[in-house]
């Protein structure tokens, strides 16, 4: 097995070469402003090395934070119709009702409701008014609206409304992006329909994305499988994350704790990664980052889906340092750090300056920082110190020290002793860690179906075997596998006992 | 008569309280919350009343939804379908309400007597008849005191409409109403018998949307100065913190428009190894700690998340949640014989004689 994982995040771009379980490689390259040219950049250089010379790699996981990012900035988002299947139910509540002032006025670009919808037990809440969907997809149209999101009351149910109403819509728009609500899974009509609109608004930023990550793939030389890294620590290939990109939300701080559990050999720990903006912490749980619990907000906006609970701080390697009165963050240089940090010839003091002064980095310029001296460094880390042991605790369930891994490219910024903390684990790599965890993200298996004449748990072990089966086929080795959802739901309208199971299933990739 | 405005930040808080009280059922108060967002957006604002000051003869409306929470988290809540509820009730008793009050504090039920308020422009009495939620009409205060089972209006969002108008006893309201409720689909907005000042005075359950507004309170100040959530409940309540743990299994099924099922936990902190099994009606009924029943109705189960300290309703609880599970004394009028037939673990079908988390 020989993959390429590679990190975008807002200040650097990490890439590691993993052969048979092995970090061979590992390269740092700032974050472009247009995103594509660090990877390129980051590819490259790994070409360079003449590691790949003749090699099959077997594919390039990338993990980003852009998609999260452009909702969280408000950035390069699509004006979205929202198109709602199950009037008269739920009209003092439209879709939008719930978002961010700002966030709905970029997004929202009208909301239609009309009939339609099923019952708890399967049967139609109303009729679909399909000549009202009709309707609405010429209004659209005449909007120049092109991404849709459709929800539907029960869709997780019974999505036949929410396929009925794209077919119809993509009859007036052939060219429509449509996202199904049911496609995302929950039950819960307002937040499964908000994360169908998120979706639908990144839908021209996801579709040029992941053509500018081919590019630079196909441009590298590198002749391999482009797949992106989700929010579950899988990953997908590039055609599904295209059309989901809600999915991969999360992924870029679960790739950075999966690769802070795979370089540490540690299966339990709290994890403290830091960037050059940005520190999230988060606890890691059998190898897996601890999952946040129920409703999640991205960007301000309630929505449902499976993500790590993270606590994020601002601070990092590129943080602004204020001496007087002593000041670290939240505000960074971010990718501009290589410049505008004092170390580099530019005119705002960072941690990384800090750093630089006191020979603890070796970078940039050590001349042009002599005028720190030792004390004034020491209460910089002091700080940056005291803001990680805060976050640490708020994110600690128990009582106690624990073992604390630190990953990322601002990892010098954690001392070896701190408060609530045993062990302070620093990794060879550990400046990759994202880009490693990207690499080693693991396969899915998932099955969601009706099973009938069967208990409950016949249903569900069925299900767990179908999963296992399919997530086998596509790599994954089975005495890694271990279930990651499993949901079940009675359907009472249908004969003999049936129930709807959904489980999904992941393992590591079997070496071959 | 004192009236105390409920501010758009009591609203906020009393979602929050309600949940809890809803002890898992009720539905999660955000739909109404959302409701209520919009209505004082348009300006309206809701009062707030003390039973005490109602007079004798006051003619009070009695709200609540009726149905499977399941069902009201994709049918979502109309503020406007439960103004006609009342307005029905209205109409077919040809006198007007001078007041509002809810079924049941606990859930969604907990803000909707507000949604009716703000509709009718009449005041919220301060009491409900539960004191938090249950899943049947005759798991109340009133039904414990044996007052008028009739009549009842029970509506839906289409424009279904009905009238109980007369049934022997509160368990027949419970099984007609039922019956209507699960032909619309299992959610419903009703009107509940209608109750004099008088009777609100004797038998409602006081203060409890004052309570709930406090533990929303209390729970929303922990959250902003990132104190302990759960640990701020017990400071504003005399509950009993029974176990921690992490959803490893949800059992459900809806039959006869309810949620049943069971949650599996297993524990973490004091709880490691100590499995905990929660069954509901829609509410957390009965939890066993390793097979012993340690908490039953009518003591208030509440399971709420570890981390926010927001309650955790069966509707959505799902695989690998962290939550914290406490106990709430139950209001004294369920603690008499007649009020355990109504509401004790045999009135849920546990062979179980009720003993209280808060006897030990």
């Amino acid at each position: 097995m020989r993959r390429i994982g590679i990190d975008v995040g807002g200040t650097n771009t990490d890439a590691v070469l993993i052969e048979e379980g092995k970090v061979v490689r590992a390269m740092k390259a700032p974050t472009s402003e247009d995103v594509t040219t660090g990877i390129l950049a980051a590819l490259k250089s790994l070409g360079a090395t003449g590691l790949l010379a003749g090699k099959k790699i077997d594919g390039v996981m990338i993990g980003t934070t852009h998609f999260i990012n452009a909702v969280v900035q408000r950035r390069n988002l699509t004006k979205v119709a929202a198109l709602r299947l199950g009037m008269p139910a739920a009209a003092s509540l439209p879709p939008f009702c719930d978002w961010p002032e700002d966030l709905a006025a970029l997004v929202c670009g009208g909301v239609w409701m009309v009939e339609g919808g099923h019952e708890y037990d399967g049967r139609p809440f109303m009729p679909l008014d399909e000549a009202a969907v009709t309707r609405a997809a010429q209004e659209m149209k005449a909007k120049g609206l092109k991404s849709i999101g459709i929800s539907s009351i029960f869709s997780p149910l019974d999505p036949s409304h929410e396929r009925r109403a794209a077919e119809l819509v993509t009859a007036v728009i052939p060219d429509a992006i449509i996202t199904c609500s049911a496609d995302l899974g929950r039950i819960g009509l307002l937040e499964r329909e908000n994360a169908a609109l998120l979706n639908a608004a990144l839908a021209d930023l996801s579709r040029d994305t992941i053509a500018a990550f081919e590019d630079s793939i196909r441009e590298s030389g590198i002749a391999a499988p482009l797949f992106i890294t989700q929010n579950d620590g899988t990953v997908a290939e590039a055609s599904q994350a295209r059309r989901l990109p809600v999915y991969s939300f999360a992924s870029g701080a679960t790739n950075s704790m999966r690769g802070a559990a795979y370089l540490s050999g540690l299966q339990d720990a709290m994890v403290i990664d830091v960037g050059g903006t940005t520190t999230d912490v988060g606890q890691l749980k059998n190898g897996f980052p601890r999952e946040a619990n129920s409703v999640v907000k991205v960007g301000g906006v309630r929505t449902l889906f499976r993500m790590p609970d993270l606590l994020s701080i601002g601070l990092g390697g590129g943080s602004h340092v204020q001496l007087d009165p002593l000041k670290v963050g939240p505000l960074s240089v971010g990718y501009k750090l290589l410049k505008d940090g004092i170390a580099f010839g530019g005119t705002q003091l960072t941690t990384t300056d800090i750093a630089v002064a006191t020979g603890l980095l070796t970078l940039g310029d050590k001349s042009k920082v002599t005028h720190l001296d030792a004390a004034t460094c020491q209460k910089v880390f002091d700080e940056s110190a005291r803001l990680a042991e805060e976050a640490i605790d708020r994110m600690k369930t128990e009582a106690g020290d624990i073992k604390l891994i630190a990953v990322g490219g601002g990892a010098f910024l954690i001392p070896d002793k701190m408060a609530g903390v045993s062990q302070v684990i620093h990794v060879e790599h550990g400046d990759c860690a994202n880009a490693v965890g990207a690499a080693i993200a693991q396969v899915s298996g998932e099955c969601d179906q009706i099973f009938k004449d069967l208990t409950r748990v016949e249903a569900i072990s069925a299900a767990q075997g179908i999963a296992n089966d399919r997530a086998v086929a596509a790599g994954a080795a089975r005495a890694t596998l271990s279930t990651i959802e499993s949901e079940d739901m009675p359907l009472a309208y249908l004969p003999g006992n049936s129930v709807r199971v959904r489980v999904r299933v992941v393992g590591d990739v079997a070496g071959s | 008569v004192s009236l105390r405005e409920i501010t758009p930040d009591d609203v906020e808080s009393l979602a929050v309280g309600a949940w809890v009280l809803g002890t898992g059922g009720g539905g999660n108060p955000y739909l109404s919350l959302l409701n209520m967002r919009l209505l004082h957006k348009e300006g309206k604002r809701v009062q707030l009343m003390d039973a005490s000051d109602l007079d004798d003869d006051a003619y009070v409306a009695v709200i609540a939804g009726m149905g499977a929470p399941l069902v009201g988290i994709e049918r979502l809540t109309d503020h406007r379908v439960f103004a006609r509820a009342a307005r029905l009730m209205e109409t077919h008793t040809k006198r007007k309400f001078d007041a509002v009050m809810g079924m049941e504090i606990g859930g969604g039920n907990g803000v909707r007597p507000l949604l009716v308020a703000a509709n009718l422009d009449i005041p919220v009495v301060d009491s409900d008849t539960m004191g938090r939620a249950y899943p049947e009409a005759q798991m109340t205060s009133v039904a414990v005191g044996d007052l008028k089972p009739y009549p009842m209006t029970v509506v839906d969002v289409r424009g279904l409409e009905s009238v109980i108008e007369t049934v022997p006893s509160w368990k027949w309201a419970e099984r007609v109403g039922r019956k209507i409720v699960v032909e619309y689909g299992s959610t419903a907005s009703t009107c509940q018998p209608p109750r004099t000042g008088a009777e609100v005075k004797k038998w409602g359950i006081h203060g409890t949307t004052t309570k709930a507004i406090a533990i929303g309170h209390a729970v929303r100040e922990a959250q902003r100065t990132h104190a302990d959530p759960v640990a701020a409940i017990l400071a504003v309540e005399p509950g009993k913190l029974l176990y921690r743990g992490k959803v490893v299994d949800v059992e459900r099924r809806v039959t006869e428009g309810y949620l049943r099922g069971i949650a599996r936990f297993d524990g973490i902190d004091d709880w490691r190894g100590v499995p905990m099994e929660i069954n509901f009606q829609n509410e957390w009924i009965v939890a066993w700690l390793d097979g012993e029943a340690v908490a039953m109705s009518p003591d208030l189960i509440c399971v709420l998340d570890s981390v926010s300290g927001e309650a955790v309703g069966s509707e959505t609880i799902r695989y690998g949640q962290r939550v914290t599970v406490i106990a709430l004394p139950p209001p004294d009028v369920f603690l008499t014989p007649k009020g355990m037939e109504h509401v004790g673990p045999r009135a849920f079908g546990y062979d179980l004689d009720y003993r209280s988390v808060f006897s030990a």
